[in-house]
């Protein structure tokens, strides 16, 4: 009976024990991954991303950034026709002014393709400036802009030759070019704001070119403006309409439930205004972030927005638009009832929306779904979506996908307001300091960090105060950015698969398998070197390589190295990697350095962040030249 | 015998005769302007104008207190930003100018820093901010992709596609003076004033450096005319045509890449042996600023444009090729005899003097104008 009993009890004691394993088991199966996880399937998504009409009408080619194609879908069956091989990560398209010849950019090769549209092959290669994005022919078919995003200026390539004949200074991350009916300007807008002194107003510019000189005549400036995105004239050429974003990063975030972290708008431009008037899309308590893709109707009726992490088409009549522009005078962009006066319907679509095309008819609009891989077919008399293009991706939706729909998604903000899309415009950076912090106006600023390749270099956060990725990325987040709770484990984890997938981009200053110039090798050695030049050693702990150590250049560690400001809580900061440093200004934790030479030249005055006082000043270019090759 | 006489003094006449006119046409030859000056009064930024450079219908003045820009009849002016809401130059003292002919960019080399004004923008680049070498840019020049400074601690080389600076000191090139004060690039060759240094030059295919300098290594002048390069205190150079023309606090100097040939007061028509700077028009003319006024050498003869040192009334003065001297009656001359600088557009020339600037407007003669 005792025996019995003890066995009983034993068993009892086993089974409680083996309950208790199941739930760690269950909870540990269940908890978000802190390293990349659900590695991705072979699936190759197409992600669609801008598209353009053929001169017929007829054909629709669509550019999918993840399939490095162009797909044509025949616009009478919505079928798939056809598909080209591009190069690495398409991103922009334009045709010659006959419609001949498809021009598309390749970001991550420095190249444009040209496919021949009778053939549908590719005819040839034109080299770009770094990170090639939008571009455009001019009316004669001679010149072809192309936008470069990391190189911050303007290819202008003779078509004739194919040759690269001058390269135009644009504002910083130079995306999007159009054309004025009349062929004489092109207006191009950035996806980040100019540098400008640190903590003061965000300041975009609209680069206007003259397109008989091939000279920059204009940059109007577009003030507490960060990122812009497509830019589109009327066809009478009277309105010009950019998508903007209006952060308001030099307020605490803390004021979320206010409408204080994005004001998603538009910048109109041209005779039919005046100057620039800047107007909101957003409702009161409702928000359509990320504005992309504009289109205006050929009788300048409409206006169609798409919102890249609010997966809809905002409509907006265009005579009540300029109607209610020119009896509110004074800016209105902050007064978010006024879009009641001219937002006439918002259509779901799918996830991320960008490129937005009209048919020849205007009857339907086109939105490109780039996390869908399909194209949306909206009715623009009915506003309502008719069909839906299948681009033939693949059908499974894996956890990498999944991540990245919940990345380019404002669903889980307050209100809607924002996703992590809105600050890592396309998954890179914003190139803004923030004041994150609820601790006073001005307190612990951060500057954006870039997301590539991010694996190994735990923890995050400048003060290192979140010690992976789901933790980043969960109660960070959701919690404290987005004022929500909502991201389940699962998704969570999906979440980070993603940010950890993302790679980093090419380098431009050491291509691949490029030996190191004599300055990138000179400065190698400064970055190496032990002692100082007056040949003491350097103490370990103050050595580049201490801390920039291991193959992301961390050491993962906090450490004080003299940067903090008054302004800071703690001047422990977390050591930042410094692969693809070069794509990352400003620098240092609060972006207050607004180059690599400034971090040495300006705030390091007691060699606690290396010893660097004794280099001279070629000898520190060196250095940076090397860093640049990170 | 005596009809032999007869033809002697009659060919020697034709001879005198023959060169006497074509002297006269020479001189005729030489450019007229009628001269219209700018000071504070008509909206000049400042009277002291360092550099001039001309762009089209606009016009651009470096000076003392800011950068000047006259357009479409007005003046404009660019001085460092006074908030952190402006955008303005590095610094108020403009010292040199350069124009990227592709883009219509403008470079300023200031007292402190080096500034791009591109369509409106501004940007500036400090040796805190870049790779600039120094803050005290003289000479700043563009060729290609290339921003060339000449700083007062050395050369720098800026690739605009790449963002890489370079630079070129006592290191890594001839340079035995860092005080560069010039830079003059071309395709083949890149030539740099160093003041106290003589001449440098940069050979844009085998990347290598030489230096030019006193033909004895000893007295920083030459000592033979012609031997080399006049003076080692160079101030400016202009390389056009394959040929260098360079200026010195000391004379001048032409060099063809095999010869020299110097130019003195006191054997050429220079008004005075310090220059400020020299700009060559062709392998032949060049403009000289001096301290006693602007000089204009064909290749033969040379014309003086000043105010008269003495009256101040408006003075031109023409040497020619035998070195006689003819004042030459006109009713303008530049603001000021103390000449920094000038720029050219065809005829039409502007002068940077150390009070005010000059326009000149080139005029024809009876003698041009019965030539065209």
């Amino acid at each position: 009976m005792r025996r019995e009993t003890g066995i009983r009890e034993h068993a009892k004691v086993v089974a409680k024990l083996a309950s208790i394993l199941a739930l760690v088991l269950a909870s540990s199966l269940m908890r978000p991954s802190a390293k990349a996880s659900n590695s991705p399937t072979a699936e190759r998504y197409l992600s669609p991303i801008e598209m353009a009409l053929s001169a017929d009408g007829r054909l629709i080619y669509v550019v999918c950034q993840s399939s490095n194609e162009l797909r044509v879908v025949d616009a009478a069956s919505n079928k798939v026709v056809s598909a080209v091989g591009l190069g690495r990560s398409p991103r922009g398209i334009a045709l010659s002014p006959g419609g001949r010849e498809i021009y598309v950019s390749n970001a991550n090769d420095d190249t444009v393709s040209v496919v021949d549209a009778s053939t549908l092959k590719v005819v040839r290669m034109l080299s770009t400036g770094f990170e090639p994005a939008g571009l455009i022919a001019d009316r004669t078919g001679e010149t072809l802009y192309v936008a470069n995003r990391l190189s911050n200026d303007i290819s202008v390539i003779d078509l004739k030759t194919g040759a690269e004949s001058k390269r135009l200074l644009a504002g910083r991350g130079a995306s999007y070019l159009a054309l004025s009916p009349d062929g004489k300007l092109i207006y191009t807008t950035h996806i980040y704001p100019n540098p400008g002194t640190w903590r003061t107003s965000p300041k975009s510019e609209l680069t206007i070119i003259d397109t008989t000189r091939q000279a920059v005549v204009e940059r109007r400036p577009m003030h507490n403006v960060a990122g812009v995105f497509h830019v589109t004239l009327s066809n009478d050429g009277k309105l010009g309409v950019a998508a903007q974003l209006r952060p308001k990063n030099l307020i605490p975030l803390a004021h979320v439930e206010h409408g204080a972290v994005f004001g998603n708008s538009l910048t109109l431009f041209g005779d039919d205004v005046g100057g620039m008037v800047q107007v909101p899309i957003d409702e009161l308590d409702r928000y359509y972030s990320l504005p992309w893709g504009v289109v205006i109707a050929p009788d300048k009726s409409r206006l169609f927005v798409t919102t890249g992490t609010s997966e809809s088409v905002t409509v907006i009549d265009i005579p009540k638009l300029l109607g209610y522009v020119h009896v509110r005078r004074e800016p209105f962009v902050n007064d978010l009832s006024a879009s009641a006066n001219y937002v006439v319907a918002r259509i779901a679509v799918g996830h991320n929306p960008r490129g937005v095309l009209l048919s020849k008819d205007a009857k339907k609009l086109y939105v490109a779904n780039r996390l869908d891989d399909n194209i949306s077919v909206i009715d623009t008399q009915t506003n309502r979506v008719v069909s839906t293009i299948d681009l033939g991706g693949p059908k499974t939706v894996n956890a990498l996908r999944r991540g990245e729909r919940l990345f380019y998604t404002a669903n889980f903000s307050f209100q809607g307001q924002f996703g992590c899309a809105n600050c890592h415009l396309d998954s890179t950076i914003d190139g803004l300091q923030w004041d994150l912090e609820p601790d006073g106006f001005g307190k612990d600023i951060v500057d954006n960090r870039l997301l590539e390749n991010l694996a190994g270099t735990e923890p995050f956060k400048w003060n290192g105060g979140n010690p992976d990725m789901p933790t980043e990325c969960g109660p960070r987040t959701e919690k404290f950015f987005f004022r929500s709770q909502s991201f389940t484990d699962n998704q969570l984890t999906d979440l980070v698969t993603y940010v950890y997938s993302l790679p980093n981009r090419p380098n431009r200053h050491r291509p691949a398998n490029a030996e190191l110039t004599s300055a990138q090798e000179r400065g190698k050695a400064i970055f190496e070197r032990t002692r100082a030049k007056n040949r003491k050693p350097i103490a370990e702990e103050n050595q580049c390589g201490y801390c920039h150590s291991g193959p992301k250049y961390t050491n993962q560690k906090q450490i004080d190295v003299g940067t903090g400001k008054p302004t800071d809580r703690s001047p422990v900061i977390d050591v930042p990697q410094l692969v693809g440093i070069s794509d990352s200004a400003p620098y240092l934790h609060d972006g207050s350095a607004q180059s690599l030479e400034e971090i040495w030249t300006v705030y390091n005055p007691q060699d606690r962040h290396g010893v660097t006082n004794d280099l001279t000043k070629d000898e520190l270019n060196d250095l940076i030249e090397y860093l640049k090759t990170l | 015998m005596k009809s032999r006489i007869w033809f002697a003094a009659l060919a020697l006449f034709v001879t005198v005769s023959l060169a006497a006119s074509a002297a006269v046409a020479a001189i005729d030859d030489l450019p007229r302007f009628r001269w219209e000056n700018f000071t504070t009064a008509n909206g000049l930024p400042d009277n002291h104008v360092f550099c001039v450079l001309v762009d089209g219908n606009r016009i651009w003045a470096g000076t003392d207190n800011g950068l000047g820009l006259y357009e479409n009849g007005a003046w404009k002016t660019l001085r460092p930003a006074t908030s952190p809401d402006q955008q303005g130059i590095a610094h108020q003292a403009v010292l040199s100018l350069a124009l990227d002919k592709s883009t219509g960019d403008v470079w300023a080399g200031t007292m402190g820093g080096l500034s791009r004004v591109s369509a409106g923008r501004i940007d500036n680049f400090t040796q805190l901010n870049s790779g600039l070498s120094n803050d005290i840019v003289y000479g700043v020049g563009v060729l290609g992709d290339f921003v060339w400074t000449a700083t007062a601690a050395g050369a720098s080389r800026y690739n605009t596609r790449t963002g890489q600076w370079s630079l070129f000191n006592e290191r890594n090139t001839p340079m035995y003076e860092i005080w560069t004060y010039a830079v003059s690039p071309a395709p083949d060759k890149v030539y740099y004033a160093v003041w106290g240094g003589g001449v440098l030059e940069y050979d844009q295919v085998t990347t290598r450096w030489k230096d030019y300098n006193d033909p004895d290594g000893e007295t920083e002048m030459v000592l033979m005319k012609d031997q080399g390069l006049i003076h080692e205190i160079t101030t400016s150079v202009s390389y056009v045509d394959k040929i260098l023309w360079i200026a010195t606090y000391f004379g001048a100097s032409r060099y063809d890449g095999r010869y020299w040939h110097n130019f003195l007061q006191k054997d050429s028509g220079l008004p005075s042996n310090f220059l400020s700077q020299i700009k060559g028009v062709d392998a032949d003319r060049a403009w000289f600023s001096t301290d006693k006024g602007l000089a204009y050498y064909d290749g033969a003869n040379w014309a003086v444009y000043r105010p008269a040192l003495d009256t101040h009334k408006p003075e031109m003065l023409v040497r020619d090729a035998e070195g006689k001297v003819t004042l030459i009656p006109v009713d303008s001359a530049p603001s000021h005899n103390y000449i920094l600088g000038v720029d050219f557009q065809g005829d039409d020339l502007w002068v940077a003097t150390a009070h005010g600037l000059s326009h000149g407007i080139r005029q024809t003669t009876s003698t041009q104008v019965s030539k065209k």
